[in-house]
């Protein structure tokens, strides 16, 4: 019991840490992403005074004179808009409805009868439509983000296209992670197998050329392949002395370049994984294929190839995963076409600061990240248990 | 001829990891403003505009400040939870994944919920914000090393001194932490390259007057590039290279077994 408590002494802090900044943001990431109190606060008598109606009958007086009371008070237009275009989206009608309430309740000084300015009024059909859109919760930014939203009837329908580019963008970030992600595979496990295969000094520079681009900023490698790649950059250059192009290749603020440095930048993520598990393959296997009388392709197909699977599959699972997050690289070596969910993330808070879509983007990337992380977890314990 | 085609493929992978380091290194001492090659002449006027412009000077400043104060919080929280996860209790597992998982979740998202909550409880656009930040994703760095450095101790010392009447706290101080440094000061280095390198973050917590070094490299390679960059790039590397120098010579004096953190990053 004491050396729990003491246990619990040591890890509180960081525990009371992680959960105050790092779970509570991401918490309200989530809450960001679903709530909504534009309308609520917009009309707050209208909002106190819902909870008592039914829903079913007709609606009560109060709650008509809170709506006009709310309408009275509102003098932001646009906000006032934004309304209506929502009312009028899960019920059509409201458009002309709210225009002649407007206007009726501009020209009293005192209480309106709602049921007089116009008959609607009495159904409630429309009332529920104006408890619906009070609601603090809503679902319109997390389907926004997939390019859907709800028409009249309640029903999830696509957004008309070209009115907006999520999903694009989504596609485009997976496609991205997932051409990284084989040009990673293609070069990292050959030369994962090379560093096994080999000893002494040279396995010691192999790895070296792999872990030093690791331990070195982020921002230095992705700098550094902007000199590269600018039009009088040392790779147009080179090609130009040997005489294989005669106009610059446009490599940077292009999809090209971005696959190029994120490859570079995430390449050691898919050789490390590969590598510990063939080193940890026992020296004398492909020896005794040989004796036993495989030929190398065999033996190599039939044996190297289906052990460093594992790692293979455990170091795309990490660069996949890493690769759908990225911000750095895109926004600095990309063009607008290559920017990824990241960047629109960023875009939606820092730019537009509209936060409900930023929260709903990120909610779905992260819930990406979750399940590949998990995947990635359950491989590796996997691992770890039968060896 | 399999021989040739793995020399090839080896010497190009090389070529192609350490292509881009060899390549911005040489552009710090560029009196060009291009930075292109070939390079006109020697000059050190891009490390002079680094150290006196305002903008740059100030940076720097704040990334040191940043670094150090994120050092400090990270290695002390790092360490005590490594400490007190020793032992295995219930859930030491899955506290243990809790704590790693800032090295998983997307940077733009945990950013955007900083960005909201720091605004919300009022440490938006403050040294403190952007600590807070930067020790969020150090964290794992200190727990991971200072995990692995103590998974080497042999727990009879710790017991001795218990049974000779020494009180927990004092065994800690006097016998696990002397036993346990070369783990928590490779931690703190990797917690301060850390906040170093980081931008995101900092992109949604830091004001203007917390721009860090790395923030400023970003938004110059963003806006105006110039060789001030390759400059600024010249003093991560060398401040990397320093760094791991340092820790090699710790764990050299030690000779305790190295934590494998790489990896993880």
């Amino acid at each position: 019991m004491r050396r729990h408590l003491g246990a619990l002494v040591l890890v509180g802090p960081l525990a009371l840490f992680v959960a105050l900044f790092f779970l509570w943001p991401l918490a309200t990431v989530m809450t960001q992403a679903v709530a909504d109190s534009t309308v609520g606060q917009a009309l707050p008598a209208t909002s106190g005074a819902a909870p008592d109606w039914d829903r079913q009958s007709p609606p009560p007086e109060e709650l008509k004179a809170a709506l006009v009371e709310d309408l009275r008070n509102l003098d932001n237009r646009q906000l006032f808009g934004d309304i209506v275009r929502r009312l009028n989206s899960v019920q059509p009608g409201f458009r002309t409805l709210m225009g002649r309430t407007m206007t009726a309740i501009s020209r009293a000084d005192g209480p309106v009868d709602l049921s007089s300015v116009d008959r609607r009024w009495d159904d409630p059909v429309y009332w529920r439509a104006i408890v619906g859109v009070l609601a603090p919760y809503t679902d319109r930014h997390l389907l926004a983000a997939l390019d859907l939203e709800r028409d009249g009837a309640g029903a999830i329908v696509p957004i008309p296209a070209g009115e907006s580019a999520n999903r694009t963008i989504l596609l485009r970030t997976f496609w991205v992670a997932a051409v990284v992600t084989v040009a990673c595979a293609v070069i990292g496990l050959p030369y994962a197998m090379l560093v096994a295969s080999v000893g002494g000094w040279l396995r010691q520079i192999l790895l070296a050329a792999i872990l030093l681009p690791l331990w070195t900023s982020l921002l230095v490698r992705t700098a550094a392949w902007y000199i590269l790649l600018q039009d009088r950059g040392l790779i147009n250059d080179a090609l130009r002395s040997v005489g294989l192009i005669d106009a610059p290749l446009p490599l940077l603020f292009n999809r090209a370049g971005v696959v190029i440095a994120m490859t570079h930048v995430l390449l050691p993520l898919m050789v490390l994984p590969i590598y510990s598990v063939l080193v940890a393959i026992p020296k004398n296997l492909m020896p005794a294929a040989a004796s036993l009388g495989a030929p190398p392709l065999r033996a190599f197909l039939r044996i190297l190839l289906p052990l460093s699977f594992r790692g293979l599959l455990s170091g795309s699972l990490l660069v996949f995963m890493t690769a759908i997050g990225y911000y750095i690289t895109p926004a600095l070596i990309g063009g607008p076409q290559d920017q990824m969910i990241s960047s629109i993330i960023a875009f939606y808070a820092t730019g537009s600061a509209n936060w409900g879509m930023a929260a709903a983007l990120g909610v779905l990337l992260l819930a990406a990240t979750m399940v590949l992380y998990i995947v990635y977890g359950w491989l590796s314990t996997d691992r770890t248990a039968r060896a | 001829m399999l021989r040739i085609a793995r020399i090839i493929f080896g010497a190009a992978a090389v070529l192609f990891l350490l292509a881009p380091l060899a390549a911005i290194l040489p552009m710090a001492f560029t009196s060009s403003v291009f930075l292109t090659y070939p390079i006109p002449d020697f000059s050190l006027r891009w490390f002079e505009e680094l150290f006196t412009a305002g903008a740059w000077r100030r940076s720097i400043i704040n990334s040191l400040i940043v670094g150090f104060g994120t050092t400090v919080l990270a290695t002390v929280l790092g360490t005590l939870a490594a400490v007190g996860l020793r032992g295995r209790f219930v859930l030491s597992g899955s506290v243990r994944t809790l704590f790693l998982l800032p090295m998983v979740v997307p940077a733009v998202v945990l950013g955007v919920g900083m960005q909201i909550l720091f605004a919300r409880i009022g440490i938006a656009s403050s040294y403190l914000g952007v600590i807070i930040a930067h020790t969020v994703l150090a964290v794992p760095f200190v727990l991971v090393s200072v995990t692995a450095s103590l998974d080497g101790i042999d727990r009879s010392v710790e017991r001795a001194a218990l049974s000779r009447g020494a009180t927990p706290p004092s065994v800690l101080l006097r016998e696990t932490l002397p036993l346990a440094a070369p783990g928590v000061i490779s931690g703190a280095v990797l917690a301060f390259a850390t906040s170093l390198d980081e931008v995101v973050l900092t992109l949604f917590v830091a004001g203007p007057n917390q721009r860090t070094l790395a923030r400023q490299m970003f938004s110059t390679i963003r806006e105006n590039i110039s060789p001030a960059i390759a400059a600024a790039a010249f003093l991560f590397i060398a401040g990397t290279i320093l760094l791991a120098l340092l820790v090699l010579l710790v764990r050299r004096r030690f000779k305790a077994p190295a934590p494998e953190t790489a990896a993880e990053a």
